[in-house]
């Protein structure tokens, strides 16, 4: 136990540490995740074996399987892995920033906003192709996502000016986050049965959160918030580990508190604001994930890495259950959610203890 | 020489203050307790002194800097807080914990160095917990617990040390413990301490210099045995008590009368 927490790494006056625990978990789960990934690009109407997928990925292959992987499946499995790795990211920071394990970016109403901004364009523009909305043609095609990031970052900050009071109120934050979601949602719940029937059912499908025909238009966004943001996020870690002792510690410590959450908060923001944007809401991949990871790992706050790994390996996982093992195509918000869930509280009584946030 | 001291400070949570026009000099190398009823500012003032809380008139100087310009990193490098009831997430060992002192000291790309593998060494040593290092914090004892956060501050490394009610919640034999090692931290290490008490007699045992608060403001200040007198005691805490002097030590012992005794003793 001892030796599997964490060991000092020196390389001349430099020094880190190293927690192996976590370190191991998250490298498991990365090789799972490139396992899933490769099965992924080889099953659908075009099976191509794994071995010719990864000769393609590698640059190999024929034209066709070349087009098969490249084009069509690799967006899409891009897409799946990079919002699970967002989501588990945001998760473990706005759960480890609020010390709560509620305190995710899917309970605090963030992605609601997210929610009710894409529902209002689909139901003004008519999106499910009967046309005669406010907004046609190609400027709905950009507005969802717009509409989807916009929605969470203003939910974001309202969420943010609520619960101030002399500084950062975190269980004011879970409250008003809780409230303020519900309060959307009515709000999505009145457009939808204000709309006409087929904009209702259109953006039904994207409320469920779906992966299919995922370009690499979709892709892009999340993966560039990815490689900015990470780096953030592990650089705030360190700040982080010392707020878990109260905000008075960790202020004694030499935290600049505010500013490591607004930077927390930020990062987690940006990232499931793309993340919502790509594929809608993933419903229970950002309050879940994060959780499993704490649990495999074994310490006393959601793991970064790990999470992040462990998202992608559910996303990437439900893509490969909506499109090869079930009989017919089901939004793989409805999987993560199915498989995530129960998965969670089968840790919970077997690890048999409460260990929170 | 004092190192930190308030000028006139006024602090206060939005409303009325708390603390009104306060000063006070934390003489350096001396333990200094800060005593007085519920709710006079005794916190509110320790709390100014960390930089946790910013006056709304006055100023607390540090190394004679206004405390507000000196940045919050070289603070931490400088004086250590132990929070009043301070918590731990559950999982986190005692180690971890201890080191989470040195964060003042360390940046991304300095983690662990060889400083901070000794100074927590030392602090779990001096504090005898060393052998409770690879324990969750959740499973101590409140005696454990309070001696391993006292580690923590003293793995922080500074010359002063605030320390915010370090007694609550713990039975007598454990309150002397953790006194006991404040005294050895102040005497063999040559800190300077500056905490807040409410039991009078263990202020009295372990004090220096004694600060009086009420309403806000400071009352008297100074030795033990001039400053807890039958007066003070009915005036500032509305306790009627004899206070005797031990024999062992000369010092005050308050022993509280309660209602219906005769008027109190005159040491």
């Amino acid at each position: 136990m001892a030796l599997l927490h964490a060991s000092p790494l020196r390389v001349g006056a430099l020094s880190w540490l190293v927690p192996v625990r976590a370190g191991l978990v998250a490298l498991a789960g990365l090789v799972l995740l490139l396992v899933l990934v490769a099965v992924d690009l080889s099953v659908g109407d075009f099976p191509i074996p794994v071995r010719e997928v990864v000769a393609t990925l590698l640059g190999g292959g024929d034209a066709g399987q070349r087009f098969v992987v490249m084009e069509l499946r690799l967006p899409q499995t891009a897409v799946a892995a990079g919002v699970g790795a967002a989501l588990g990211l945001a998760g473990a920071l706005t759960q480890t920033l609020a010390r709560n394990p509620l305190a995710s970016p899917d309970i605090l109403g963030i992605t609601e906003g997210a929610a009710l901004g894409a529902v209002a364009v689909v139901v003004a523009s008519g999106a499910s192709g009967y046309g005669g909305g406010l907004v046609a043609g190609r400027l709905q095609e950009l507005g969802l996502p717009v509409a989807a990031f916009g929605g969470s970052v203003v939910t974001a900050l309202v969420l943010y000016a609520f619960s101030w009071r002399r500084g950062l109120d975190m269980q004011r934050l879970v409250l008003v986050g809780i409230g303020l979601g519900a309060a959307l949602a009515a709000a999505t719940s009145y457009l939808l049965v204000n709309a006409r029937i087929q904009d209702a059912a259109s953006a039904q499908v994207w409320l469920s959160g779906s992966l299919t025909g995922r370009g690499w238009e979709h892709a892009r966004p999340v993966l560039v918030a990815l490689v900015v943001l990470t780096p953030v996020a592990l650089l705030l870690v360190r700040s982080l580990n010392a707020m878990l002792l109260g905000d008075d510690a960790a202020r004694g410590l030499g935290v600049r508190l505010q500013l490591t959450q607004l930077g927390c908060l930020v990062v987690a923001v940006g990232l499931t604001s793309v993340s919502v944007a790509a594929v809608g809401p993933l419903e229970f991949v950002a309050f879940v994930v994060p959780q499993v990871a704490l649990r495999l790992t074994g310490g006393s706050r959601p793991p970064v890495l790990a999470s992040m790994v462990a998202g992608g390996v559910l996303v990437v996982g439900a893509d490969l259950v909506t499109r090869a093992v079930l009989p017919f195509a089901l939004p793989a918000g409805i999987v993560t959610a199915a498989i995530g869930a129960p998965y969670l509280i089968w840790l919970l009584v077997r690890t048999n203890r409460g260990r929170t946030a | 020489m004092s190192r930190l001291r308030a000028e006139g400070v006024t602090v206060g949570y939005g409303g009325e203050p708390v603390v009104r026009g306060l000063s006070l000099d934390v003489p350096e190398g001396l333990v200094t307790t800060i005593v007085g009823p519920n709710g006079c500012g005794k916190s509110t003032l320790l709390r100014t002194l960390a930089r946790l809380l910013r006056p709304s008139s006055g100023r607390v100087v540090l190394d004679g800097e206004p405390i507000a310009d000196v940045p919050t990193r070289e603070v931490s490098r400088r004086l250590a807080l132990l929070p009043q009831s301070p918590s731990a997430p559950d999982g986190l060992l005692v180690r971890d914990l201890v080191g989470r002192g040195r964060h003042p000291h360390q940046r991304w790309f300095r983690q662990w160095s060889p400083a901070d593998e000794e100074a927590v060494e030392h602090a779990l040593l001096t504090t005898d917990t060393w052998a409770l290092r690879d324990r969750p914090i959740d499973e101590l004892s409140g005696g454990q617990r309070q001696r391993v956060w006292v580690a923590m501050t003293l793995a922080q490394d500074t010359d002063l040390v605030l320390l915010d009610e370090p007694t609550t919640f713990l039975d007598l034999a454990h309150q002397v413990d953790v006194l006991d090692l404040v005294g050895r931290l102040n005497r063999e290490r040559g800190r300077t301490v500056a905490m807040v008490l409410h039991d009078l007699n263990l202020a009295a045992r372990y004090s220096d210099l004694v600060v009086v608060m009420k309403d806000g403001a400071i009352v008297l200040q100074g030795a033990p045995r001039d400053v807890f007198t039958v007066d003070v005691l009915d005036e500032v805490f509305g306790l009627r008590a004899d206070v005797l002097s031990d024999p062992r030590t000369g010092l005050p012992v308050v022993v509280p009368l309660g209602s219906g005794a005769p008027a109190p003793a005159r040491r």
